[in-house]
């Protein structure tokens, strides 16, 4: 790892502020991406601004039409949120299943998002759920939010600060992990907001995308047998060692298939 | 930079660059060797020590996250004499091998039994996922884990 500067503001406007005088710096969350790129020497900010300082970052928020989730907050801290389970269940199950219990530990919500791997399970709650994403600046649409392989719609110095989500009738959220390191090969969460289905994917392409195919057909015939006939295009998607483009397009199914076997239990 | 700490129960400081990993000054600083560097790539928990309680990884946290927190490692839960429970149930189950896991099963064990509600075999093994070991094949770690669960 390179040497950097390192700083712990405690406002939002001190990171910006730090974030604009450095050379080329970096924002660090719970540094379970960050760090080991680094050590990669993938990348070598020349200043890191450390957000675990900043209050108006951290703390849940539970109405009975919104969950609100501060950036800062650790992925075992909404697995493991009463207030939060009870509210949106989906969404404390899904932390739940992120990697590992030291990783759901240290790692947060806003440095998932901002990160925007392909593989990562919140961008599926941000798409399915459809999210908004707030930084110091503005609101961001979760639609709008990711845009391609690690590329969000964040703006150099954007510090993402809460997550709001809006809360469905019914949800659920099914993944096929890698063996390995538990990434979603391919994950899928079907929300029903009073009749209206949202399908939210990650893990088969770039960044997470809605599935406007499915959201057709199931908004039609919210039936897991109404997905039999439904073609997953695969064109577009990843193709690695872990999965074909084509094994990731029947994945979508598959998993589509459970989350609504769930969704309707 | 200058950071402080609490180690198994003790003030610490230390004068280390920022890119020190707190495994490092664990191991380098302070001589505590019994937290291991296995991956290096935050995959294989042999570096888990408890952070401010909670079990972390202790090759991906940087020393001045630590600045200020509280630091338990193998070191700090018992003694040869008396052993801390899970130590014992490890002896006691077989559980260990080459023991280059140990330290960090024990840590993560630890976090598993005092924070988990349930802990039948499934969800032992699934408090695993972030720990490897390369010699016993698991079972008689589950088997330990589960002694120290149902002795409550
Ligand atoms: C072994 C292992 C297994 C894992 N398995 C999974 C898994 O199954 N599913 C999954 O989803 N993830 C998984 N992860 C990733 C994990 O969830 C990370 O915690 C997450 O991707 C990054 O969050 P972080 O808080 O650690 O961010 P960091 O590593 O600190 O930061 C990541 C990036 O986001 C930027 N950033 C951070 N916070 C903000 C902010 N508030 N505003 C703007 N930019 C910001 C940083 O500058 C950096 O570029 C795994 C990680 C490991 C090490
Ligand atoms: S050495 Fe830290 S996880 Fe392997
Ligand atoms: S006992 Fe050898 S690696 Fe676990």
């Amino acid at each position: 790892m390179y040497p950097f500067n390192y700083h712990k503001p405690e406002t939002v406007a001190d990171a910006v502020a730090l974030f604009n005088d450095a050379d080329d710096a970096m924002y660090l969350s719970g540094g379970m991406t960050l760090i080991p790129t680094m050590k990669q020497r993938l990348a070598a900010p020349t200043d890191l601004i450390d957000l675990s300082g900043i209050a108006e970052m951290t703390g849940i928020d539970v109405a009975a039409d919104k969950v609100t989730v501060g950036a800062f907050t650790r992925h075992n801290d909404v697995a493991t949120s009463g207030a939060i389970g009870e509210t949106l269940p989906v969404l404390a199950q899904l932390a739940g299943l992120i990697g590992d219990n030291q990783v759901r530990n240290r790692g947060t919500i806003g440095g998932s998002l901002a990160n925007s791997d392909p593989a990562a399970d919140y961008p599926a709650a941000v798409i399915g759920l459809g999210a908004t994403v707030h930084t110091q600046e503005r609101a961001i649409a979760g639609d709008e939010f990711f845009q391609d392989l690690f590329e969000t719609a964040l703006q150099p110095g954007e510090i993402v600060t809460r997550i709001e989500f809006p809360v469905p009738t019914r949800a659920a959220y099914r993944k096929f992990p890698n063996p390995a390191s538990r990434y979603a090969v391919v994950g899928v969460l079907i929300a029903d907001f009073n009749g209206a289905i949202r399908v939210g994917v990650t893990g088969a392409g770039p960044c997470a995308f809605r599935a406007s195919g499915l959201e057709e057909v199931l908004n039609q015939n919210l039936d897991p047998e109404a997905l039999e006939g439904v073609e997953v295009p695969d064109a577009g998607f990843n193709s690695d060692l872990h999965a074909s483009a084509e094994y990731r397009a029947h994945l979508v199914k598959v998993m589509a298939r459970r989350a609504l076997n769930d969704l309707l239990s | 930079m200058k950071i402080t700490l609490q180690v198994n129960g003790e003030p610490r400081e230390v004068d280390v660059a920022e890119n020190t990993l707190l495994v490092d000054v664990l191991r380098v600083n302070l001589g505590l060797t019994g937290t291991h560097v296995g991956c290096d790539t935050s995959q294989c928990g042999a570096c888990t020590v408890h952070l401010d309680g909670r079990a972390v990884k202790a090759c991906t946290v940087l020393a001045p996250q630590a600045d200020g927190a509280n630091v338990l490692t193998i070191e700090g839960i018992g003694t040869p004499d008396e052993l801390h429970p899970m130590q014992a149930a490890f002896r006691e189950c077989h559980a260990l091998q080459c023991g280059f896991c140990t330290p960090g099963m024990i840590m993560q064990a630890i976090d598993l039994v005092e924070n988990g509600d349930q802990l039948d075999n499934a969800a032992i093994r699934e408090g695993l996922e972030g720990n490897l070991c390369r010699c016993t094949g698991y079972h008689n770690i589950v088997r330990a884990i589960q002694s120290v669960a149902d002795a409550g």
